[in-house]
């Protein structure tokens, strides 16, 4: 547990310094507070506003969560179709790189048109932006497998699908979760994207909506207190999938197999 | 080993016994290297193993021998010649066990590939554990093992591939001297309780001797046949032995003209 803790210090102190060079910049009158409001304000106003920031969270954090298992699937499947076939890659792959290019304020009021005001236009926003790393890692590791362990298999008898599923699929899980690491960091500012490029109705839209809100309204400090709130699930969503990591694929945390 | 196996393979032999054997006929194969040049590994080789037979195949490194065994498990094709041979399984030279599987898994793979069920395929080769002295390692991943259980358990997943014919590919090269001979005299014993046609690669005349029928000694690159020498001497032999000692010396002497006539 020391040794845990240990681990987290340097962290804390980078964290603590950087937020203490923040207050010392803005209580020296260095900037108007509207500009940039001071952490002790921030955090104020976070604890007075907690009901609001935990139901706005919650249903951004639902957004981020669908979103990029949606788009670990299909990112996946993607990418293992393109490996399968070359006809597909050259068809696909110029499509996938461009379509991280589209300006998502350009077609948000097309998603809302086809789709409403629910949560649809924003998954898709967010399967958009966070699909492109796992289709890329996931096409990087099934063709990283070590060509005579396919060799192996294929004296041992095995069919096309089988070599895929015995050999290629477990060799490209640690690539795939690299990819899914990316995918999350980047789900949560796509959350961020979709929440305020299509519009929505009901009591709370996800602290996307309320931080743009906010800035409107001038009321600074809440906007960063959704803003630190966003930054930490970020960082929260990072850690939870690189324990996952371990359950996933336990042997790429240790030395590779083959060598002695 | 278990007498469900046993006598399921003996089905397997009896059916391929006119098939079991290999033979290659004037093999020549050629590859390109980095630079597009064509270079060759092997040159008008012809060998024969019969059914049951152990093979062995030695000569200086990169005398084509890997080529010369992925040609007998239809990994390439020769240029010239023809390879004529059974169902064969590659035991390649790196152990090459897949590093998500336990040992378990990792011997059973041939018969998951074959299209059992999980619980069958483990059972099958759980029960072939102990005999090679892996009881109590089903769990351990490949990392967690020792090169020698490594290499046995490699050896386990191909010959419960029950293909007729086995090619080694230097499966006892990587091992320290102690786990070299222990692994040596196990593989003999294997091999007595459950027959194949075994073509054994290896750069140790000495090992070709103790464990082959018959050796075959390859030139350096391209490949061709210098010397068959064949071994009829009774099991288990040692190292020491003077018939081994002898055959060795012939074997070397081959070897050695053969760096002569080029």
């Amino acid at each position: 547990m020391t040794r845990r803790l240990l681990h987290a210090l340097p962290a804390a102190a980078l964290a603590l310094a950087l937020v203490g060079a923040w207050e010392g910049y803005v209580d020296l009158g260095l900037v108007n507070p509207i500009v940039l409001p001071a952490p002790h304000e921030i955090a104020s106003v976070a604890w007075s506003n907690a009901g609001l920031l935990a139901a706005n969270l919650e249903l951004t954090a639902q957004e981020v969560g669908l979103g990029v298992l949606l788009a670990l699937l299909f990112g996946f499947v993607l990418g293992v179709l393109i490996h399968l076939s070359p006809a597909l890659r050259r068809a696909v792959y110029p499509l996938a790189v461009g379509s991280q290019a589209v300006p998502i304020a350009l077609i948000g009021v097309l998603l809302v048109f086809w789709w409403g005001f629910g949560v649809l236009p924003k998954l898709f926003v967010i399967v958009l932006i966070c699909f492109f790393p796992v289709v890329v890692t996931t096409v990087d590791g099934l063709s990283a497998v070590d060509p005579d362990q396919l060799k192996l298999l294929r004296t041992l008898g095995a069919s096309r699908w089988q070599a895929l599923r015995f050999g290629e699929l477990p060799a490209a899980v640690p690539a795939a979760l690299s990819g899914a690491r990316i995918a999350l960091a980047v789900g949560v500012i796509g959350a961020y994207i979709a929440e305020t490029s299509t519009a929505t109705s009901g009591p709370y839209a996800g602290l996307g909506h309320q931080i743009n809100a906010d800035i409107n309204g001038l009321q600074t400090p809440r906007a960063y207190a959704a803003a630190a709130v966003l930054f930490l699930f970020a960082i929260a969503c990072f850690y939870t999938l690189a324990l996952a990591e371990r359950v996933l694929a336990p042997w790429a945390h240790r030395p590779r197999g083959e060598s002695r | 080993m278990s007498t469900q196996l046993k006598s399921r393979d003996r089905a397997t032999h009896e059916s391929d016994s006119t098939r079991g054997g290999v033979a290659l006929q004037g093999v020549s194969r050629a590859y390109r290297d980095r630079g597009g040049a064509s270079v060759a590994a092997l040159s008008g080789v012809s060998l024969r193993a019969t059914h049951g037979e152990l093979l062995a195949v030695v000569g200086p490194s990169g005398c084509g021998k890997t080529t010369l065994l992925e040609l007998i498990c239809g990994l390439q094709r020769p240029d010239e010649g023809t390879v004529a041979c059974g169902p064969a399984v590659l035991m390649p030279q790196r152990d090459l066990l897949l590093p998500w599987l336990s040992a378990l898994d990792n011997a059973a793979l041939a018969l998951r590939i074959a299209g059992r069920s999980r619980r069958e395929a483990r059972a099958d080769a759980g029960a072939l554990f102990a005999e090679l002295g892996l009881d109590g390692f089903q769990r351990a991943r490949p990392h967690e093992l020792s090169g020698g259980m490594r290499q046995r358990v490699a050896f386990l997943r191909t010959l419960l591939s029950r293909k007729p014919v086995l090619c080694l590919d230097e499966p006892l090269s990587a091992l320290d001297a102690i786990t070299r001979e222990e692994l040596r005299d196990w593989l003999c014993g294997a091999l007595v309780r459950e027959p194949r046609t075994v073509v054994l690669v290896t750069h140790d005349v000495e090992e070709a001797i103790v464990l082959a029928d018959r050796v075959a000694v390859l030139s350096a690159r391209p490949g061709r046949v210098l010397a068959e020498i064949a071994v009829d001497l009774p099991r288990p032999r040692t190292p020491t032995a003077p018939a081994v000692i002898a055959l060795r010396q012939r074997a070397l002497h081959g070897l050695r003209e053969g760096a002569h006539q080029l």
